[in-house]
């Protein structure tokens, strides 16, 4: 049986067919029936909002669209990313698209010496955390911020970076803190400072760049924009590949000229 | 409990009836024949949207006329401003600033870090939050020829090779060459590659790569430069002014056409803002937000053509803009993850593409285009497209083979982060297929600038998706990240070297867009929309047929 469908739905725009289910949701206290099965952030927009904030990538990683709901009856508090939760009946919905949180400026060149003395000079406040827990039920990404912050204390920066990787910065978590810690902003400074000097160098990115900077592929390159697309085809089709389980570092191209 | 609905259950068991037998085929190493090279360009022409006739059209203004572009692109190449130039009064300048970066995502940033390491005083005007870019969105990596067995000079032939040798040699070669040089500056801003004990960056191959040069921070390397770069700009208040839901509308220029600043526009107020400036970086990213011929996206909110409309009023040619990168496989079901991106390798692994009687219709690994093609003419001219709950149509991508072809658990070890994605809407994809249609991903074309990020207007640097030439008219995986590092950095440089030898902004005018309106009218367009749009309307027809007073608006 084939079927060429009339008017499919576009873009973004939700287009529900007639017998779409209709339900109840409440935008910030307000009724308004939507269809099932989509996103708070469509619903949004299938209400009739036009976002300009609390909205980005719409799909889970920039951390625009944080949001606080309560089901009707339901005294818990639960969150999610408006462009990752599906609506269910009842919700009601409030955004977040803005959290202040503290910040303060740092030099990352000139930290010397004790990284955990630093993490304590500008957020002595983290070491004030009071292991509620209510960051880590916060959490859209399910990151365990708590422990984060645990790690932090204690001077496991390794760790802290590892386990705060997946944040997206939306802020619920600051939002909630009885300590009244900005956790998200004090990760990002974690996570650079393992980034720069803890993470080993890369020796072998060194050297290519001090390849690049004495202009040793100035000339390959020159030759190669010389040359006609008939030539460039050749080397293109006839170019060694590099074996998918070669070791690093360790296989060699016959063409070694052009290294 | 499955995610799907009792319909669609209904059709999966007709997945389910031939996938027995479409086993076997596959173990006997049969598989649906490819096209020849004429039904290739046969069903290109017909059902890709770049080749279709239908669809494009050819505009009659700017320094491309006579070209063809996409509707959705031609209407806002011949669209008018959003403000009477007559009714503007551009006597008081509310800040001067070196240099006007408009866009704040990767290569805005980019270029915001180096004008202020120069010593430049620098505003960052964005449309929505500083980093809210397609940049954070890129999962996969970025491509650096950093590895003893690689140089720029294979990875120049790869990118040119990728491109259909379409593409700019000269910024081919400053992409390739400037590659180390960005990939260490983010080393030394603290960015967490993913690297071995010894601090050896770990690499693997791309899409047409002949070198394992794939840098990466996880699945989420482009959120982590975003963050990583946009943290350091917190630190450079000083120099760097961000302006956030601040969009530029207009450039503005002087009398000789030289670049004078830009007006903003705050999305929030409504109140406009005149900014003079010795030179200005357009960094505004790519067009996904236009929905070109009804497609959903893998872009961002704000990826609607803002930088190419200004800069094309204002003079700037304009190169490969009729290009356009569809991923095949965009998931369309669950509604959240509509537009969610299906890797490439969910068909390496032996998953096929098949219409609603469960029937394969091509073979799963045609070029990237060419598969495209495929799955729109089941949908739209054979009609064995799936609809779903939502009104989108698509066909099923059989994910469930690859467990019974290598083994229980390949799905969940080889596509950890697809398996989560659908999982969480109950749906596990190593037991249940995915709806799959193709998705608007890259703007290949763009803004013409030189190796320099100049454009054809002095003043006016160009970097990122808004341009062309870096990848002619294809894109390769993990070069994008590198474009608008490499581009980005260039585009600061060029800048404050420009304002250095500016004493002081020319007097602003809007005279370009005069002419333009101009040329308008003489082009006997009627009645054009306004431009840039800034941000899509997803606003349904229901409630638009209630919103009356605003009618015509």
């Amino acid at each position: 049986m084939a079927t060429k469908p009339k008017q499919l739905a576009t873009g973004d725009r939700t287009i529900p067919p007639p017998d779409a289910k209709m339900i109840p949701i409440y935008i910030m206290g307000k009724e308004y029936m939507v269809p099932e099965t989509i996103t708070i952030m469509k619903a949004i927009e299938y209400a009739g909002y036009k976002y300009i904030r609390g909205c980005g990538c719409r799909g889970g990683i920039c951390g625009a669209c944080a949001t606080f709901y309560r089901f009707i009856g339901d005294y818990r508090l639960r969150t999610g990313l408006a462009c990752q939760t599906v609506v269910e009946p009842d919700m009601i919905i409030v955004q977040l698209p803005f959290f202040p949180a503290n910040r303060p400026s740092y030099t990352l060149d000139n930290i010397e010496g004790d990284l955990h003395a630093e993490l304590r000079r500008l957020y002595p406040e983290v070491f004030k955390c009071v292991g509620c827990g209510t960051c880590t039920r916060t959490c859209p990404m399910d990151i365990d911020v708590m422990d984060y912050v645990a790690l932090m204390k204690r001077g496991d920066l390794k760790g802290a970076a590892l386990k705060s990787f997946d944040c997206v910065m939306c802020g619920l978590c600051a939002s909630r803190c009885p300590a009244q810690i900005s956790q998200f902003t004090a990760a990002m400074f974690v996570r650079r400072l393992y980034g720069k000097y803890i993470l080993p160098k890369a020796e072998h990115l060194k050297k290519r760049v001090e390849e690049v900077k004495s202009g040793r592929y100035e000339r390959m390159l020159e030759e190669l924009r010389d040359k006609s697309v008939e030539e460039l085809k050749k080397l293109y089709t006839e170019r060694e590949r590099e074996p998918d389980l070669s070791e690093p570092g360790k296989w060699l191209p016959d063409d070694k000229e052009h290294l | 409990m499955s995610g799907y609905t009792e319909e669609l259950k209904r059709l999966i068991e007709k997945v389910e009836q031939t996938r027995p037998r479409r086993l076997e085929q596959i173990k006997r190493g049969e598989h649906y024949p490819q096209l020849t090279m004429e039904q290739r360009e046969e069903w290109l022409k017909k059902y890709h949207p770049d080749y279709k006739d239908e669809g494009r059209r050819k505009i009659s203004v700017g320094p491309n006329a006579g070209q063809t572009f996409p509707g959705e692109v031609a209407a806002l190449l011949e669209s008018e401003s959003r403000l009477n130039p007559d009714e503007v009064d551009l006597s008081k300048a509310d800040c001067s600033v070196d240099v006007l970066i408009i866009g704040g995502g990767g290569a805005g940033t980019a270029a915001a870090l180096t004008a202020s390491e120069m010593g430049a005083s620098v505003i960052l005007a964005t449309k929505l939050r500083h980093g809210d870019s397609n940049t954070v969105m890129a999962e996969g990596g970025i491509q650096c020829a950093d590895q003893e067995c690689d140089s720029p000079y294979f990875h120049y032939l790869d990118v040119i090779g990728g491109g259909h040798f379409t593409n700019s040699p000269e910024l081919v070669s400053a992409l390739t060459n400037d590659a180390p040089l960005v990939v260490s500056w983010l080393e030394e801003l603290g960015m967490m590659f993913d690297k071995l004990p010894d601090g050896r960056m770990k690499v693997r191959h791309g899409g047409g790569t002949s070198r394992k040069r794939m840098h990466s921070a996880g699945d989420m390397t482009g959120a982590e430069i975003m963050r990583v770069m946009r943290d350091e700009v917190r630190n450079r208040t000083e120099r760097i002014r961000v302006l956030e839901f601040s969009p530029a509308v207009e450039l503005l220029t002087g009398k000789d056409g030289s670049v004078a600043g830009a007006l903003l526009y705050n999305l929030e107020t409504k109140e406009y803002y005149i900014v003079r400036a010795k030179s200005v970086i357009i960094a505004t990213g790519g067009f996904g937000r236009l929905h070109i011929q009804g497609f959903p996206t893998t872009n961002h909110y704000g990826a609607t053509l803002d930088g190419v409309v200004m800069a094309y009023r204002a003079g700037a040619s304009l190169r490969d803009l009729d290009s356009t990168q569809y991923h095949p496989t965009g998931a369309v079901f669950p509604e959240q993850n509509v537009g969610l991106l299906v890797t490439e390798k969910v068909r390496g692994l032996g998953a096929q593409l098949l219409n609603m009687d469960g029937e394969e219709f091509c073979f799963p690994l045609e070029p990237r285009d060419v598969e495209s093609a495929c799955i729109i003419r089941e949908c739209l001219e054979v009609g064995k497209g799936i609809v779903t709950p939502t009104g989108r149509i698509g066909v099923w991508l059989d994910s469930p083979l690859i467990d019974l072809i290598h083994g229980e658990g390949t799905v969940r070890r080889e596509l950890p982060a697809k398996y989560t994605q659908f999982k969480r809407y109950n749906i596990d994809i190593s037991k249940e297929p995915m709806l799959v249609y193709p998705t608007l991903h890259y703007q290949n074309g763009g803004i013409k600038i030189d190796q320099w990020c100049e454009t054809d207007v002095r003043g006016l640097f160009a970097a990122g998706e808004t341009t062309g030439g870096v990848h002619g008219r294809n894109r390769l995986m993990g070069n994008s990240l590198l474009d608008v590092l490499v581009f980005g950095k260039r585009a600061g440089k060029s800048a404050v070297e420009y304002a250095k030898g500016v004493e002081e902004s020319p007097e602003p005018t809007l005279g370009h867009v005069k002419r333009f309106h101009q040329e308008l009218k003489e082009a006997g367009i009627e009645s054009p929309q306004k431009g840039p749009v800034l941000l899509p309307d997803y606003t349904p027809e229901h409630v638009k047929e209630r919103q009356w007073l605003q009618a015509g608006l």
